[in-house]
């Protein structure tokens, strides 16, 4: 079930622009606060009307909320993916090179330690004022918080596979380490790896809407969900549709995200099942 | 017990020592020249050549660190260019905010959180059980400032019952203080109860199973009685370790919720750091928070010798 909301959800992000957009950055004064529904006609020049409908409202600069949010979707998934990918990625190497080598283990696991010490999305934010805010150091902020605990996973992985005796076969028979690792620890560290990656995914698309509603992420003038949430703020009491429909998407989004990883967990591993 | 207590001690020195690395580089790491970063755009030359002398910037920086540890453990974060204050003096006028809502959160979620996980687990595989891990689910996935802005729209607007933002402090009346603190407390709390019943379900289901309640049972005991004493005292490590990672949960929804409902707190403060790019604050603040989340999670481990007896090192 999450996974066809989360296919639902790419898919309207990706065809944003077929379903009936307008251009999610289009400022007009004329339609400012304009409530869901609401129906704009416009007279042309040549005494043609043309009708446009507010599906869920504008925000305070007239811009389309409904062309937003589906725009919008397209960040989310491009966060939420590429800091799954570049994490796990960081993370395989750097755990399996601690794994297995002693004095890198020591060394790197403390800097682990410490980058674990310092709460996620303090962090984040704390790296997103190193640089212009953007989209490559918003993934960057949230990519570098995530990637101790994908280290921890495969380094423990690594820990337990190194014992086992197949894997001592291996290394009598005159196996060299690295062919080792690929063929026996990899494929060993993979089904927790995957799993781990969707709740990456899930608390990445979380921690970039709460940077951008905060106005620290991504500027203002994208389209993602928490810039959207941002900017209705300040009407939230008279026009709280500003808000509402990101925060379902949101939500929805990050739910399903969520479920995925718990089917991929129960469906991976049995083992995993009762733990966390 | 003692040498547990100090080699437990002395693991937190590398940790902090990694944070405080870290800390102290990022004003490295901005780019240009720390002076000039710190003293803010408006800065005269004077100035600037001023806070260089202050912090020893001309000397190399293994040095520059040694000072910077010296000055921080004397409580002497530096000043805020931008706020016009010293570092100190912000994080003090910010704290009372940032410590009502985070006891209230974490009373208010261990109250709810340890009892919904036991009734999860006694009621194992009924709708009370599937309701509640379903919440679980959710509270892990709903974005804090989406339950934020849920219960302001229903409890503060349509139904006028709450204040919609602010803080009043303790001092200038308990009632303003508490109606304030109510709405943000759920809000933070919600993340936090979903973690600690799951957890809570979990470790008492696994002690059920244990052979001792089934004796106790056995000999008599009524179920409440069972409960309380022989199975949530068996279950209460792994419930309390999850308590004290929470935080780092807790500190980071702090600097949302108080965006959310105006609280002027240290999380604001956080943020609004950032947005002026005051290196002096941030960087005292992530120390702060930090240093407070390593502690916590040092008595949490010092606790579980008293929980569990057993527990010997």
């Amino acid at each position: 079930m999450g996974g066809a909301i989360l296919a639902v959800i790419f898919v309207i992000g990706l065809a944003a622009p077929l379903l009936g957009t307008r251009d999610p950055a289009q400022i007009d004064p004329i339609s400012r606060n304009k409530r869901p529904g609401a129906v704009r006609i416009l007279t042309g020049a040549d005494g043609r009307q043309t009708s446009t409908t507010y599906w869920m409202g504008t925000d305070s600069l007239g811009r389309d909320i409904y062309s937003r949010v589906l725009y919008g979707a397209r960040v989310s998934m491009l966060v939420g993916i590429s800091v799954a990918l570049i994490s796990m990625a960081a993370g395989l190497v750097i755990g399996l090179l601690a794994g297995y080598l002693r004095w890198f283990d020591g060394f790197v696991m403390r800097i682990m330690d410490g980058l674990m010490a310092v709460p996620a999305i303090l962090l984040a934010i704390t790296l997103v004022s190193l640089s212009a805010a953007g989209l490559r150091a918003v993934i960057i902020a949230i990519v570098i918080p995530e990637v101790p605990r994908v280290v921890r996973l495969v380094r423990s992985v690594v820990l337990s596979i190194r014992e086992e005796p197949y894997v001592e076969a291996a290394t009598a028979l005159g196996a060299r380490t690295v062919p080792l690792i690929v063929r026996h620890v990899l494929p060993n560290a993979l089904a927790p790896l995957i799993v781990q990656a969707t709740y990456v995914c899930a608390s990445a698309i979380v921690i970039e809407a709460i940077l951008s509603f905060l106005g620290v992420g991504i500027p203002p003038q994208t389209p993602t969900w928490g810039n959207i949430m941002a900017e209705g703020r300040a009407l939230f009491r008279v026009f709280p549709h500003n808000i509402l429909f990101p925060s379902i998407f949101l939500a929805a989004t990050v739910l399903a995200v969520n479920i995925m990883g718990d089917g991929l967990r129960d469906g991976l591993d049995p083992r995993l099942r009762n733990r966390l | 017990m003692r040498g547990y207590i100090v080699r437990r001690l002395l693991a937190t020195i590398p940790v902090v020592t990694v944070v405080a690395i870290f800390v102290f580089l990022l004003l490295r790491l901005s780019g240009g020249d720390p002076a000039a970063v710190i003293a803010g755009d408006s800065a005269t030359t004077q100035q600037v050549q001023e806070i260089r002398l202050k912090l020893g910037l001309e000397r190399p920086i293994g040095e520059q660190f040694v000072i910077w540890v010296g000055r921080i453990l004397r409580g002497d974060f530096g000043e805020s260019y931008f706020f016009k204050k010293t570092v100190a003096e912000l994080i003090r006028d910010r704290l009372e905010p940032t410590l009502a809502l985070a006891v209230c959160t974490l009373l208010l979620a261990v109250a709810m959180a340890v009892p919904l996980g036991v009734v999860a687990a006694v009621r194992r595989g009924t709708w009370i059980d599937r309701t509640v891990m379903g919440f679980s689910v959710l509270g892990f996935s709903v974005p804090v400032f989406v339950i934020g802005y849920a219960l302001i729209y229903l409890f503060a607007i349509e139904l006028g019952w709450l204040p919609v933002q602010g803080y009043q402090r303790l001092a200038e009346g308990f009632w303003g203080f508490l109606e304030r603190l109510i709405l943000p407390s759920v809000t933070l709390a919600v993340i936090y109860v979903a973690l600690i019943a799951r957890i809570t379900r979990a470790s008492v289901l696994e002690v059920l199973g244990a052979d001792h309640v089934r004796t106790a049972r056995a000999k008599g005991l009524g179920a409440a009685s069972v409960l309380l004493r022989h199975v949530l005292r068996n279950a209460a490590v792994p419930i309390v370790t999850v308590i004290g990672l929470g935080v780092a949960l807790l500190i980071g929804g702090v600097v949302v919720t108080e965006s959310v409902f105006g609280i002027p707190g240290l999380g604001r403060l956080t943020v609004d750091a950032v947005l002026a790019r005051d290196y002096p604050t941030i960087q005292a603040v992530v120390l702060l928070f930090s240093v407070v989340y390593v502690m916590i999670n040092l008595v949490v481990d010092l606790t579980y010798t008293l929980l569990d007896p057993r527990i010997r090192y």
